[in-house]
């Protein structure tokens, strides 16, 4: 049955019970006189198997007045379950039911929140990768602007998001539907994360807001990381959703490439968190996409598990819209509208990049579970990895069924068009399903590549059919290829007809007999090409009235490296090609 | 004295320059160019946009050289530089006024 959206967020028995399942098995390993506790007789264990004695913070929320979980701000250097000192320490026949449960679950969420911090440093490592494929394919006269916009972006997302866009995006995270029997993996902590702003306010039996919403649009919690959210689970969050973050706000650095004034595109990187964020709580932070599933029964609501949608197809709509407002650049297109072809100066920095984008990748789609507990991680790596490759190939074959040669630009943006593809399924799809969704993307980005160019829009690098069109290939192939082995009771959609045919709700696709999941992904591609394409032409059209977009014509021309930014990127070198044409 | 300038196609260089040597050659200037003659260009694609191959690179011989030796001097580039497909290059000659070392001061043909 459904969970009733109304209710206030508790642990179910469903916790309890997988708790007192693995206290069972632990305790028959390590103290015998505790091993009969599952049958009533025992003398000691009566009192255990009566009632299970299960530390404070499994049943109730986390009040930074009276904080029931046990280091919230991990001052106490993260030791807990029987200290040193108390004469209980390492000694397990002393150790009380409570003790071992906080122990089991101490190391529970220890592995999460490891997992959730290095595979997000490795998402922040990518940054190094975007800058390399976007520098690459860059003229060498523009490297330096185009190396800084992807360095810059980092510092002016993060303070952004430091800012108010945790806050608008996970404020009121706590309060987004999940499954019965769910735990936060990073720890209670989580629960701080409890207002925010939505349609349809739930209300408790004393007529108080509970903080829920039956239609949630915005968080409003945590603004500069203050107080109110001083959490140890809670700063992993942040860290991990960040670095997410930071990859949507370098995309469009690449199609806006060498004639995108540096001004103006600083104002943009402390502004792209809004637009990010916003539709990152509608999918992640419990907001009304999430909620679609329990609202108008479509499937489990629109599912993204790493963000095909949240972080590349919004990267992709803000791309494509910054493309078109600052315009193609000076001699992109000839006067009878003929694309004419502009290299890139570095072609073996584009591969290194795109190896780095790669194994970061490895980062973004595993992690995403949020808990290296969740065993389903191999899964999703195996999905990435078959994804990218597949697409590398399906890129290749393209190229070549259309009489090309196999630019190794374009095998680049082939694999990177299927990790992007990929990034919403990967949990939720079978190996061959994965390998499908990458042959698929890496012929739709060459594809697109083309098509984009011909409509006179002139895309740097790609990343509008990269990010944007392979952002929503990824979200809509969620709804055709998930194959309902995994994700039960996602976004609280537990129903019961699905149940008695399958044995469990998970996250099922069109192929295997859930319809309405892709609906949901339907409506989700549709939102975020809309939101993010709207949000961001009218942007950059009100940036422009603030300091123009675009650099002068003869700025342009020269190379932007020493008027924007001051620092050639190759002083030693004479970079001008001479005619239009180049050499061989 | 005259200068004999010759635009080759730069894998030739190490062999035009033995070849100088041999005919007593001392001296001599080089620089990378980018050129083409009748051999026009061909067509590539760069993601989907057309561009024309026009320029090759060449590699540019200069060498000032006393009247008498001047004949020598073509027949060993063109002999060396020669591949018999087209690209090959060509050589001009052309009067030099005066020539000084600017070590010694020396001007004229002992300047060469």
């Amino acid at each position: 049955m459904n969970r009733n959206l109304m209710e206030p967020r508790t642990w179910s028995r469903h916790t309890w019970g997988t708790g007192l399942v693995s206290l069972v098995l632990i305790m028959s390993i390590l103290a015998p006189p505790y091993s009969g506790i599952s049958t009533a007789a025992a003398e000691e264990g009566e009192a255990a198997a009566a009632a299970p004695q299960v530390p404070a913070y499994f049943s109730s929320t986390n009040d930074p007045q009276k904080p029931s979980w046990p280091d919230a701000t991990g001052a106490a250097a993260g030791v807990w379950a029987a200290p040193a000192g108390d004469g209980k320490a390492d000694v397990p026949a002393s150790l009380t039911i409570p003790d071992l449960y906080d122990r089991v679950a101490h190391n529970l969420f220890s592995i999460n929140m490891v997992w959730v911090l290095v595979t997000g440093f490795m998402v922040m490592f990518m940054q190094a990768g975007f800058m390399f494929v976007e520098t690459g394919l860059c003229r060498a006269k523009n490297a330096s602007h185009t190396a800084a916009m992807n360095f810059l972006v980092y510092p002016l997302g993060c303070l952004a998001f430091w800012a108010y866009g945790f806050a608008i995006g996970w404020g009121n995270w706590w309060n987004g539907p999940v499954p019965p029997g769910w735990y936060a993996s990073l720890g209670p902590g989580l629960s701080l994360l409890n207002s925010g702003i939505g349609l349809g306010a739930a209300v408790d039996a004393a007529g108080n807001a509970t903080g829920a919403y039956a239609y949630g649009l915005l968080g409003t919690k945590g603004w500069f990381l203050n107080s109110s959210v001083n959490d140890v689970s809670i700063m992993a969050l942040f860290f991990f959703m960040m670095v997410f973050m930071d990859t949507t706000a370098t995309i469009p650095t690449g199609s806006m490439a060498e004639r995108w004034a540096w001004k103006n595109f600083i104002i943009y990187g402390l502004w792209v968190a809004f637009p990010y964020c916003l539709y990152a709580n509608w999918v992640w932070g419990g907001g009304w996409l999430a909620q679609a599933g329990i609202n108008w029964g479509l499937g489990h609501g629109a599912v993204d598990f790493a963000g095909s949608g949240v972080v590349h197809a919004m990267g992709g709509a803000i791309a494509l819209a910054g493309a078109i407002v600052v315009g193609p650049r000076i001699g992109k297109f000839s006067n009878d509208g003929k694309p004419q072809a502009i290299p890139g100066h570095n072609i073996p920095m584009v591969v290194l990049g795109t190896f780095i984008l790669a194994f970061g990748w490895f980062g973004f789609n595993p992690g995403s579970t949020l808990a290296g507990t969740d065993l389903r991680i191999s899964f999703v790596v195996v999905n990435t990895m078959l994804a990218s490759i597949t697409a590398t190939l399906g890129a290749m074959l393209t190229l070549e069924l259309k009489g090309f040669k196999h630019d190794p630009s374009m095998l680049c943006n082939g694999m990177l068009a299927g990790l992007v593809a990929i990034t919403a399924p990967c949990a939720f799809v079978n190996p061959i399903g994965a390998a499908i969704i990458g042959l698929i993307a890496g012929v739709l980005v060459v594809l697109s590549i083309f098509f984009v160019e011909r409509l006179g829009i002139d895309d740097v690098v790609g990343a509008v059919s990269v990010h944007g069109v392979n952002g929503l290939w990824g979200v809509i192939s969620l709804g055709i290829f998930a194959t309902g082995e995994y994700g039960a009771g996602w976004n609280g959609v537990l129903r019961d007809e699905y149940v008695k045919q399958y044995g469990s709700d998970g996250v099922r696709g069109l192929l295997y007999g859930d319809a309405s999941q892709f609906f949901a992904q339907c409506l989700d591609a549709a939102v975020v090409a809309t939101l993010g394409f709207v949000l961001a032409y009218i942007w950059f059209k009100l940036s422009n009235l603030i300091t123009p977009i675009r650099v002068p014509a003869e700025i342009e021309v020269e190379g932007l490296d020493i008027p924007e930014v001051g620092a050639p990127g190759y002083p030693d070198f004479a970079l001008h090609s001479v005619g239009r044409s180049i050499s061989g | 004295m005259k200068k004999v300038e010759a635009i080759i196609k730069p894998f030739k260089l190490d062999e035009v320059k033995d070849a100088l040597s041999r005919a007593g050659i001392e001296g001599l200037t080089v620089t990378e160019v980018k050129g083409f003659g009748r051999q026009k260009g061909h067509t590539e694609l760069y993601r989907g946009a057309e561009y024309v191959v026009d320029f090759l690179p060449k590699v540019k011989l200069e060498i000032a050289v006393d009247d008498g030796k001047v004949g020598e001097v073509v027949d060993a580039i063109a002999r060396t530089a020669r591949t018999g497909r087209i690209g090959d290059g060509k050589i001009f000659v052309l009067p030099i006024e005066e020539t000084v070392r600017i070590r010694t001061g020396e001007s004229g043909v002992e300047a060469i």
